[in-house]
């Protein structure tokens, strides 16, 4: 276990970033927190600032836009801190990839530690992936 | 007049789904005016759809959102069948009604749930998105998605639905029903949010035809506009409905709306699957050769209102022109008249009861001559020309 890894033992806190996103990715992240998913029972919840988070959820494309935006974000995040692009947009631009307003992909612009591919991801697909990174 | 506190809210805010940006001006706890800014969520669809062909293009507009996942692709194969006047079979036009009304119940769930979050009120929010729940199965059981369900193409549909799913698709509809009626007789008789949603954010019917508010925003100030009604497509014409209206135009009177269009959407889905289910034979796709050079128009009832569609074919594979308008383009600059005078707290719920959704608005914009239709200025001229009025500005400062 490496020692990022090690710091996210215990109940993650996940800030919620929609970089330029369609909405579904969004929806399915608030799923998790619902009954059906429910993954406050793991201890992760929504936090409201990217200053209390430990992970940082990316939806969306990233347009020229919000780019200076999510760099300042993650600027702003206490290291060390998971980056998880969620969704076919953060990872490589998906369907958008030949827009004009698109400023690369997410990991062009930050770090990123791990990658949920979808269009939109589903809830167990989210939970598999933070499982799988943190058993690591 | 005292002196005039900004509040700005946003881009990222743990209240916003989306990216984009208020600023309230407030004299003590009274908004007095606001402005907002968006653009975070460009992504230059209209161009995208050009590059594609016209199949590929359902594809692309499913993904402008992922709430209206149908109304858009929707709205597109009207326009786009309405170039060569194709007449869809009616099997694939009572799927089509099924879709668009299963997703209108989910949407409003959605919107029934937030509502209780921007409140406070967590209990609404989790119990309407466990009822949504049964919805996102039903989706799944169709057409293999919980979102984006890739359910149109142009002629019909993509997938069936045989009697013995429509057989399934009873039982769980059966069994949302009931938990849909006993939401709504929760939300309809808390004490609470009759104390928090009634005389707030108010619109009146002017307020609505002066800004062209479209969808339930309009219906819920006694506008009776609905497409489905007004210019029926697909089956909507074939089943039994009603439009929902209110007179109130507070945002009471918007969940009134929303939380009732559910039960007729209910109503909608059970005669859909009743005439799949006695009706198990028949194409689902009419064939279409090519689409012939032409402009194509269309229009769909969104969730949160009329959503449009403006095609342009030069009898190539793909659209040499796609426009698109929807609802919350004109829904969204009603918040000047439903926040300002407000206090600060009702901000919140005021601008979240038109549902506003930004990835649909985030079309852009361009100014046009309407003598000679020379296109004047495009975003990077605006935006070149802003700039350099700032430099004016700047230089006329050091000089003095």
């Amino acid at each position: 276990m490496g020692f990022k890894e090690s710091c996210f033992k215990k109940s993650l806190w996940v800030y919620h970033l929609s970089a330029g996103s369609c909405n579904n990715c969004d929806i399915e992240i608030l799923d998790c927190l619902t009954p059906r998913y429910d993954i406050e029972r793991f201890g992760m919840k929504l936090v409201g600032s990217v200053r209390h988070a430990d992970v940082l959820l990316v939806t969306g494309i990233v347009t020229k836009k919000t780019k200076p935006r999510v760099i300042e974000v993650y600027e702003q995040a206490p290291k060390p801190i998971v980056v998880i692009a969620i969704g076919a947009c953060p990872c490589t631009g998906g369907i958008f990839a030949s827009g004009y307003n698109f400023a690369g992909p997410l990991d062009k612009v930050i770090p990123v530690d791990l990658y949920i591919p979808g269009c939109p991801p589903k809830p167990e697909a989210m939970l598999a992936g933070i499982m799988k990174l943190l058993n690591k | 007049m005292g002196k005039k506190t900004i509040i700005p809210i946003g881009p990222y805010h743990p209240l916003l789904e989306e990216p984009e940006f208020f600023k309230l001006y407030c004299d003590g706890e009274t908004v007095v005016d606001m402005v907002w800014e968006t653009g975070y969520n460009h992504r230059g669809i209209e161009k995208i759809c050009e590059s594609k062909t016209f199949e590929q293009v359902f594809y692309v507009v499913e993904r402008i959102c992922g709430i209206c996942s149908t109304s858009h692709p929707f709205a597109y194969a009207n326009a786009v069948e309405s170039i060569p006047g194709i007449e869809i079979p009616l099997r694939a036009k009572y799927i089509r009604t099924l879709i668009g009304e299963l997703e209108r119940i989910h949407s409003h769930l959605l919107w029934v749930g937030l509502a209780g979050h921007f409140l406070g009120y967590n209990t609404v929010f989790m119990w309407a998105w466990k009822y949504r729940e049964p919805v996102l199965d039903m989706f799944e059981m169709i057409t293999g998605n919980r979102n984006s369900y890739a359910m149109f193409t142009i002629g019909g549909v993509r997938r069936d639905i045989d009697s013995e799913r429509a057989g399934k698709l009873f039982k769980v509809l059966d069994e949302a029903e009931k938990k849909i009626n006993l939401l709504i007789g929760a939300v309809m008789d808390d004490p609470v949010i009759h104390a928090r949603l009634k005389g707030v954010g108010t619109l009146t019917a002017k307020d609505i035809h002066d800004f062209g508010a479209v969808g339930p925003t309009a219906r819920a100030s006694g506008v009776d506009i609905d497409v489905r009604r007004d210019d029926p497509y697909a089956a909507y014409d074939l089943v039994n409905w009603k439009v929902i209206t209110a007179q109130a135009g507070d945002v009471f009177a918007k969940a009134e709306v929303r939380l009732l269009e559910m039960l007729e959407s209910i109503k909608i889905i059970r005669q859909c699957l009743d005439f799949l289910q006695k009706n198990p034979e028949g194409e689902i796709k009419a064939k279409v050769r090519e689409i012939p050079a032409g402009i194509g128009i269309g229009h769909a009832e969104a969730p949160r209102g009329e959503v449009f569609h403006f095609v342009k074919s030069d009898g190539g594979n793909s659209p040499i022109r796609h426009k698109i308008r929807a609802p919350s383009y004109t829904c969204i600059p009603t918040f000047r008249r439903s926040c300002i005078g407000g206090t600060i707290s009702d901000a919140a719920i005021a601008t979240a009861a038109v549902d506003p959704c930004y990835c649909c608005t985030e079309r852009m914009s361009q100014a046009y001559d309407f003598r000679t239709g020379k296109k004047l200025y495009n975003a990077a001229d605006l935006i070149r020309l802003s700039q350099q009025k700032t430099e004016e500005i700047k230089k006329q400062l050091h000089k003095r």
